[in-house]
């Protein structure tokens, strides 16, 4: 059954704030086997002029998919999520993210189409610091496979 | 000088078991497909597969290594086209990226279109990203 194009335009509030940590920072800078000074060592990125260490560009995944997550367990929604794949994936950085930052994240619904059998959602997730700045804006697009694709 | 179709240095990375499951943990990222091998096959995969993710953060430090600070990368965007399948064993998965820059802006950014290929494919699709150049 195609999902419920009346949950297009949809909002989800924040649950509470993420607060970006430099282990947290380097654990992923890590992960993604990248020792770029400005991740780990906080001189480097205040001679740079950032307040401390900051993010690799997609660190905001954490809170991105704790977004998804809140949209597509929706129970209203209905989603197969074992159906589910990520089809894209946007981050537009309006200032980078660093240590120190405690962030909060809007979530919505942008679009739900179905096309040849499988239902296509976008979501974006719009992540602002406690003084009310914007700090990014991510985008996906998740697939749900039909049944018969 | 930067100039349209200028390359940026290549690079390639190896992706094995052991990188999928630190950077499940990294990104707190555990759905099974990125590290339990029934499950995968369940849902048609061939194997396990790498966290689309964690594929678009590998590709992001060619771009990130360029310009040095992380800081001048602004917008960032990929598809996801193909899986990365991931072995069980010591070599794991073959990464090659490379980039180019694709236009120069008036406003001083340039958008950098990056290639992904696994298995001699490509596995993103409109991989771009948008950097500062002024510092």
């Amino acid at each position: 059954m195609p999902l419920d194009q009346s949950f297009i335009g949809r909002s989800y509030p924040p649950s509470g704030t993420y607060d970006v940590s430099r282990a947290k920072i380097k654990e992923f800078a890590d992960a993604i086997n990248d020792g770029n000074a400005y991740y780990v060592d906080p001189e480097a990125a205040r001679a740079a002029g950032y307040p401390d260490v900051i993010a690799p560009p997609t660190f905001l995944t954490i809170i991105n998919l704790a977004a998804i997550d809140v949209i597509i367990t929706d129970p209203e929604l209905g989603l197969d999520y074992g159906r589910m794949v990520h089809g894209d994936q946007t981050f537009t950085h309006h200032r980078p993210v660093h240590a120190g930052d405690r962030l909060a994240v809007t979530t919505y619904v942008d679009d739900i189409k179905a096309r040849a059998g499988n239902d296509f959602i976008t979501v974006r997730a719009e992540i602002h610091d406690t003084e009310g700045e914007l700090v990014a804006t991510t985008r996906a697009q998740l697939v749900v496979r039909g049944e018969q694709a | 000088m930067t100039a349209p179709g200028d390359e940026l240095p290549p690079l390639t990375v190896r992706i094995t078991r052991a990188d999928l499951v630190r950077y499940a943990g990294a990104a707190l990222d555990f759905n099974p497909i990125h590290w339990n091998e029934r499950v995968a096959r369940e849902v048609g995969l061939p194997d396990v597969v790498a966290h689309g993710m964690l594929t678009m953060a590998l590709a992001g430090r060619l771009v990130t290594d360029w310009v040095e600070d992380p800081g001048k990368l602004l917008d960032y965007s990929v598809r996801f086209t193909r899986p990365v399948v991931v072995p069980d064993d010591e070599h794991g998965a073959e990464l090659e990226l490379s980039g180019k820059i694709g236009e120069l802006r008036e406003d001083s950014t340039a958008r950098v279109d990056i290639t992904a290929r696994f298995d001699g494919k490509t596995v993103l699709g409109k991989a771009a990203a948008v950097v500062r150049l002024s510092s």
